[in-house]
């Protein structure tokens, strides 16, 4: 219908992922803005699921169990099938590797508008109605979270495409089912892409979800050697050694040590982030430490506006100088 | 295999970024360009699976500043051929087509020109910084109908199908199969990916040529900017000094 927002349900192993409730929070919203219903889309979930999204007004499933396992070429059809049953005029996609498969391939192939890398979005608040007819506006959080930037989607369908942690997610849990269900069919595919199975990550030595006290380091780290300066800053605290992606991609850090998105989500005591600029990828992963100190030269850097105490200084002058302080202790 | 990569330019984030006087755009005057990171690691994938045997790999780009330099560095590190889209042709009213930040309309570009060349395997960043409108590697996928992964980390296999390892968060991945021609969004390579001296692209640039060919946009996504701010700060953080008062905090905190 006219109004209606649809969000994308994210499961992995049979649990919903928070961010599901966190988007059918901003969905009520929205959809109360535009004075149409919410919609959830489930894709290859379980009955057990579908009663946890009560917030919706409906909940539309496509497949069950076998279709659990995420595939991006079965799991788009189904979405497009969804979408073309219930016309929705605004469609909420977690930004996630799951999402990242869904929503730009939806939108292109139904003509429809996107904004990626989203916050916020907003039915009409900023621009102005013309026919009667009501732009939707959605926020993104462009350059590494640097710059926000505000869209117009227009008075058409659209797709944003919405930033894990965006909004609370208790917004959108319900104590009963939907009041509603409908199921569609499967539509075929051509089965190009095949799901083989499940990669558990290699266990690290360390566990960083369980640290009170974590020494993060970033890009400004600058190469291999440097990593040693962390160490024994961490040494000193008793704390373990983590980082940002670019570190983990370069191969300076195992897998098992990456803060953010694709990496682990911890909430230490303290948070010492060093020479980390603080994109939305990495926030996701911190932004709720009890403490978070940023060491950053670049004045502008998105960490400081997540951090609870800052210094403008080269990283590796307060770590020799923090270092020496503690043994001195 | 025929493989292509799909490389663009993004906005260094080491820079202040500025907003210009329109309010909607970054400040030109302080803004420099390179390439996407993702797109850096996308190519190594390639190499990498060239060296295992697949035929060649063409790196492609939009014409601009400094993508002479980008493309040569590409055929330096070991891409067998670049094309450069020159003199895009676009619809009246959509001028500025598939220039930094008009994602959708840089698909429609590149789409056209992949349609054009052999193509088994084409290989883009999982994302950029700048991609306000969508992700290229899907939105490539969509308008060539063939199936993508994003958030790829490994490409392995030859013939008809790849085997892929898409990353969902915490380390945990997930192993495809997928029939070729496909567009797959990389994270990150299985390498570092790798450098090419200086030296080695000079000499390049004296050998090689950079092939241009025309591409043409279509209708685009329609999606027009309201505002370009940088964020609310809130409170922001308390800032420090020196070590010393950093100490006094790490104590109050009761971690040392």
């Amino acid at each position: 219908m006219a109004g209606d927002v649809l969000v994308v349900a994210e499961h992995l192993r049979g649990e919903l992922d928070d961010v599901t409730f966190e988007l059918l929070g901003m969905g009520r919203e929205l959809a109360g803005q535009l004075g149409g219903s919410l919609i959830a889309a489930l894709i290859g979930g379980s009955g057990e699921m579908a009663d946890q999204l009560g917030a919706a007004d409906l909940v539309v499933s496509v497949g069950g169990a076998d279709m659990s396992d995420f595939n991006p070429e079965s799991h788009g059809a189904a979405l497009e099938a969804v979408v073309d049953a219930k016309s929705p005029r605004a469609v909420l996609v977690s930004y996630t590797s799951m999402g990242m498969d869904l929503a730009s391939t939806l939108a292109v192939k139904k003509g429809m508008a996107h904004a990626a890398f989203g916050t916020a979005v907003a039915g009409g608040e900023n621009v102005t109605p013309e026919g009667g007819k009501r732009n939707i506006t959605a926020t993104s959080q462009l350059y590494g979270g640097k710059m926000d930037v505000v869209s117009d989607l227009g008075d058409g369908p659209c797709v944003v495409s919405v930033l894990a942690g965006s909004a609370p997610a208790d917004a959108g849990r319900a104590d009963g089912p939907p009041a509603a269900k409908e199921s569609l069919p499967a539509p075929a595919t051509a089965g190009h892409v095949r799901f083989k199975r499940l990669i558990e990550p290699e266990a690290g030595d360390v566990d960083i979800t369980a640290q009170d006290v974590l020494v993060a380091i970033g890009r400004g780290i600058g190469s291999k050697d440097d990593v040693e300066v962390a160490e024994e800053l961490a040494e000193a605290l008793d704390a373990a050694v983590a980082g940002s992606r670019p570190l983990i991609d370069a191969g300076w850090l195992p897998k098992t040590r990456q803060v953010g998105k694709s990496g682990l989500k911890v909430s230490p005591k303290v948070y010492l982030a060093l020479g980390i600029s603080g994109a939305p990828e990495h926030i996701e992963g911190m932004k709720s430490a009890a403490t978070i100190i940023a060491v950053n030269t670049d004045e502008q850097a998105p960490i400081f506006n997540f951090a609870h105490y800052g210094m403008k200084e080269d990283l590796f002058d307060v770590c020799e100088e923090l270092t020496e302080a503690i043994e001195d202790r | 295999m025929n493989i292509i990569v799909l490389m663009k330019r993004v906005p260094d984030l080491v820079e202040d970024l500025e907003v210009d006087d329109t309010g909607k755009a970054l400040d030109e005057d302080c803004v420099s360009l390179k390439l996407n990171e993702f797109d850096d690691h996308a190519l190594e994938e390639a190499l990498l699976l060239k060296e295992a045997g697949a035929s060649s790999v063409t790196a492609i780009a939009l014409d601009g500043e400094e993508v002479d330099k980008m493309l040569f560095t590409a055929l330096a590190k070991g891409a067998d051929r670049a094309l450069k889209i020159c003199h895009v042709g676009a619809p009246p009213g959509r001028p500025g087509a598939g220039e930094v930040g008009d994602y959708r309309g840089l698909a429609e570009i590149f789409a056209g020109v992949v349609r054009e060349q052999p193509h088994d395997l084409i290989l883009t960043g999982v994302q950029a910084a700048d991609e306000r409108d969508g992700q290229l590697g899907p939105m490539v996928a969509a308008l060539l109908d063939a199936p993508c992964v994003e958030v790829v980390t490994s490409v392995e296999g030859s013939g008809g199908a790849v085997t892929v390892h898409k990353e969902f968060s915490g380390g945990l991945m997930a192993e495809y199969e997928v029939d070729l021609p496909a567009v797959l969004g990389i994270q990150a390579a299985r390498a570092t990916p790798r450098y090419a001296p200086v030296s080695k692209v000079r000499q390049v640039q004296n050998e090689a040529t950079i092939e241009t060919v025309s591409g043409s946009a279509g209708g685009g996504s329609g999606v027009s900017v309201v505002e370009m701010t940088p964020p609310e700060t809130g409170e922001g953080a308390q800032m420090l000094e020196s070590v010393d008062e950093l100490v006094e905090i790490l104590e109050s905190k009761g971690v040392i």
